[in-house]
């Protein structure tokens, strides 16, 4: 963890009065508006807040990166090593960024370029900072790899991005930030986009980079579990204003502002089980899978021929109950979200899948149609799965007009109680989806999957593009129109702390396989596989006391399900220990 | 109707809509405007010398190589321009934007013959290929309109093509298919409104170069045949005197940039008013 929390560090960057404003064509918008820390040498400094609050274009602002034209810092000064960053040239700027300040962003796939390879990539900052020839960059690029846990650098240093997983591709982005011992790193969501075993990987190594260089971060994140695991002081930020700042201890144990008591209460927390609701019983399943295979071929070559094959999902079979919630969790790549595509049939696949007892392998046109009035899915993000340019009334009526169930008055009544039974206001039918914030979007996806009396939804990721408020309001709709109309959800996710407070099963998939299964209470609190232990430890717990308890050393990576067009796949054999609780035996 | 109201609201865009428009009305009520015929030769529509004369009182525009007045056959060269413009465009528009969905969406065997038949016309010269069709055919207007479309339908099909392919991807069209909706619908419904602002800017910027290339084949002899005037054939007939006669190349033109720009400017108003993305941020 950080060298000193203490009161007095040694003050490196000072931070006054920043404001920073957008061109917008009704005028400038204040973004950031008047934000001021001090960053002392080794400290961690989070920077936290909901989607618009603000942070990510402080942390640009402060490397002289804000979009042009448009941005602009109106008023403030950061004061660095005796210098305004703020007052500094281009030519100037580009000295200190990546030098004395680095910075790492999110999404570490889009973040390298695609044509250079690591090592190009990873010496360009040491030869133009630090004066260094080819080969002392180069066996300084190999040291700094290691030292982010790279297995076999040298070897890495002539790989292109797109043969590193992403949790390698994180790692080289923090060991190419770490390149020119920078005093000060800005690390933007560094971890969001990455699983949660990768994620805890990535913080500790930030931490241990951190006692060993004595460098300052500046930690970027809208996630308190992340904030809890890592800040020696807080910042919550809010519209651009600063809600509350303070040591993170305090900040958790007795928050001031009503926000950050808001947003504490809107994190959902992971109690190993013990938040999950009892089980239901079990009639008949509405929905049952047996044997569910879904294998994509790679093809390539001169001939086309199948060189590669993805096995995405491998024999697994389910039960889910009316008014049950079975949650499916895994890390990305699991194969999770294939099942749900191929239970709605967007993907092909092998096997069976019966709803209420009708076996809906190889149906279509009509039938088909028939099976998607029962089953309606919900995506991750809700603004790719409404189209643009319909309006949301349009948009939500869709479905009673293929299916022929409504039109004229009829229809728009329809809409109306959709509209009201998910909580928005039926005048705004005429508006279009990207009037909406992310939450609202959420509901006009869950209204439109309403409107054909399903009894089955598929929630794929649904809440996990969305705010830690919002995402607490949208569970609490699923939750009573579970109550209300005894919908069955098949509920992806990969946030156990979400899992745990709305699933009564759970099946955690690895590999295109269920390892284990069982009532939420059973899997949760007494995990009996090794990778739903491991996935497990590496939640990250909203506590700063509790702050590495969670943390023990992972290694490793989710292997690829790429395998050779001739391999023939294992299957996992399972253990009962009683009450529904299986698990895959060795 | 609050599409009207947005041209209405927009100046530029209202100017090229009334450009556009009085080109057309021009065309059509050429025999009431003109102020001659557009093929009589004029006794005192050359010089002595037998050189064109320079826009004067009784000659707006001045004359042509053989003394008939260049703003009656401007008149009349519209009709043959727009009705080129019009047509050719919207069968390559209509035909590209088919083969460009059907290819995309479907995949598989019909991709495979569609977009090879799309390359192979592409690869295959233009002109040659106007110039046999006219040939084996005879030079009418039908066929220059024919042999446009058909040369400007490949590359309408190719950029559809490489749209619907990854609209066809986006999660949307995913989501339409989990609620039953079909083929048609998607195609339709919800992909074909995402291809509109490149289907508009494809419409206007090909009126000009369709104009131009009816001049072209009717240089060659394979388009519109003279007398008969249009913009693109009085252009080449006067352009070898473009030093001693510049009127005869400047008007017909101008007349082609400034219908190509008013249709632009429409064009351009059009695609943003269609994109309810864009509403209230403007």
């Amino acid at each position: 963890m950080a060298v000193s929390a203490s009161a007095h560090p040694t003050p490196l960057l000072k931070l006054d009065g920043l404001r920073v404003a957008f061109a917008t064509p009704t005028g400038p918008a204040t973004i950031v508006d008047g934000l001021s820390f001090i960053l002392g040498a080794g400290e961690t400094l989070c920077i936290a807040g909901e989607s618009g609050s603000g942070k990510s274009v402080t942390a640009l602002s402060l490397m002289g990166l804000l979009p042009k034209p448009g941005g602009r810092v109106t008023a403030g000064s950061a004061m660095f090593l005796g210098r305004d960053l703020f007052k500094l040239g281009e030519r100037e700027m580009q000295e200190i960024r990546g030098d004395d300040i680095a910075m790492i962003f999110q999404e570490p796939m889009t973040s390298l370029n695609p044509v250079l390879s690591i090592g190009t990539q990873m010496t360009e900052g040491l030869r133009r900072h630090k004066g260094l020839g080819e080969r002392e960059a180069e066996t300084r690029a190999i040291a700094v790899l290691d030292s982010v846990r790279i297995p076999e650098a040298r070897r890495r240093m002539k790989q292109f991005p797109h043969e590193l997983s992403g949790g390698m591709r994180q790692r080289v982005m923090i060991a190419m930030a770490m390149s020119c011992d920078p005093k000060v790193l800005i690390a933007d969501e560094p971890t969001t986009a990455l699983d949660v075993t990768i994620q805890a990987q990535i913080l500790e190594l930030m931490s241990d980079l951190q006692k060993q260089t004595g460098m300052a971060i500046i930690l970027i994140t809208h996630d308190m579990g992340v904030v809890a695991e890592m800040a020696d002081r807080v910042i919550v930020m809010r519209h651009g204003k600063v809600v509350e700042q303070g040591a993170v201890k305090s900040l958790f144990t007795a928050p001031q502002a009503d926000y950050t008591r808001a947003l504490l209460a809107a994190v959902p927390k992971f109690a190993n089980g013990k938040n999950a609701p009892g089980e239901t019983p079990r009639p008949e399943p509405i929905l049952s899978v047996r044997d569910l295979i879904v294998r994509f071929d790679v093809k390539g070559g001169f001939f086309h021929r199948t060189k590669q094959r993805v096995h995405a999902v491998e024999k697994i079979s389910f039960d889910l109950a009316p008014g049950e919630t079975l949650a499916l969790v895994g890390e990305s790549g699991c194969g999770k979200s294939t099942t749900a595509r191929a239970i709605m049939h967007l993907s092909p696949f092998a096997g069976s899948v019966k709803v209420a007892g009708k076996e809906t392998a190889g149906l279509t046109g009509e039938a088909l149609r028939a099976l998607r009035r029962d089953v309606q899915m919900i995506f991750q993000d809700p603004h790719a799965s409404l189209d643009p340019r319909m309006s949301v009334g349009d948009l939500v009526g869709e479905p009673l007009v293929i299916h022929g169930l409504a039109n004229g008055k009829e229809l728009a009544d329809r809409v109306a109680d959709l509209f009201e039974r998910v909580g928005l206001k039926p005048d705004h039918m005429t508006r279009f989806p990207h009037e909406f914030s992310g939450g609202q979007r959420q509901r006009i996806c869950i209204a439109r999957a309403l409107g054909l009396n399903p009894r089955i939804i598929i929630a794929d990721e649904c809440v996990s593009a969305l705010d830690v408020s919002i995402q607490a309001q949208i569970l609490a709709l699923l939750k009573k129109l579970r109550a209300e109309l005894g919908l069955s959800y098949l509920f992806i996710s990969h946030d156990m702390a979400v899992v745990e407070q709305i699933s009564h099963r759970v099946a955690v998939m690895y590999l295109g396989q269920i390892v284990e299964t069982g009532p939420t209470k059973e899997v949760l609190g007494n995990p009996q596989h090794p990778y739903t232990q491991k996935l497990l430890a590496a939640v990250p717990i909203p506590d700063p006391a509790r702050r590495g308890l969670a943390r023990r050393r992972l290694e490793g990576e989710v292997p690829s399900p790429f395998r050779p067009a001739n391999y023939v796949p294992q299957y996992l054999n399972y253990r009962d220990l009683g009450g529904g609780h299986l698990v895959a035996t060795q | 109707m609050s599409v009207w109201r947005g041209l209405v609201r927009r100046p530029v865009a209202m100017v090229g809509l009334v450009v556009a428009f009085a080109f057309v009305v021009v065309a059509i009520a050429a025999p009431l405007i003109a102020p001659y015929s557009p093929q009589e030769q004029f006794f005192d529509g050359l010089t002595l010398e037998g050189a064109p004369l320079p826009p004067n009182e009784r000659f707006l525009l001045g004359t042509d190589l053989l003394g008939r007045d260049l703003l009656s056959r401007m008149i009349y060269g519209a009709r043959t321009s727009l009705i080129v413009g019009l047509f050719a465009n919207g069968i390559a528009l209509l035909a590209g934007t088919l083969i460009g969905l059907t290819a995309g969406f479907l995949r598989g065997f019909v991709r495979s013959i569609l977009m090879r038949a799309t390359d192979l016309m592409m690869a295959f010269p233009a002109l040659i290929l106007a110039i046999t069709i006219a040939a084996l055919v005879g030079p009418r207007l039908e066929i220059v309109i024919y042999v446009i479309a058909l040369v400007n339908t490949g590359p309408v099909a190719r950029v559809v093509y490489a749209e619907t392919t990854s609209l066809a991807e986006r999660e949307f069209i995913a989501a339409e298919r989990a609620i039953g909706a079909g083929t048609a619908r998607i195609l339709f419904r919800h992909i074909l409104p995402h291809l509109l602002p490149i289907l508009i800017v494809w419409g206007t910027l090909g009126i000009s170069t369709t104009v131009l290339f009816e001049a072209i084949l009717s240089y060659l002899g394979v388009g519109v045949r003279p007398p008969e005037p249009s913009w693109g054939n009085i252009v080449f007939d006067g352009q070898s005197y473009f030093q001693t006669a510049p009127w005869l190349v400047f008007f017909p033109g101008f007349a082609v940039a400034l219908l190509a720009l008013s249709v632009n400017l429409v064009g351009d108003a059009l695609r943003d008013l269609l994109d309810p993305t864009l509403r209230g941020r403007h």
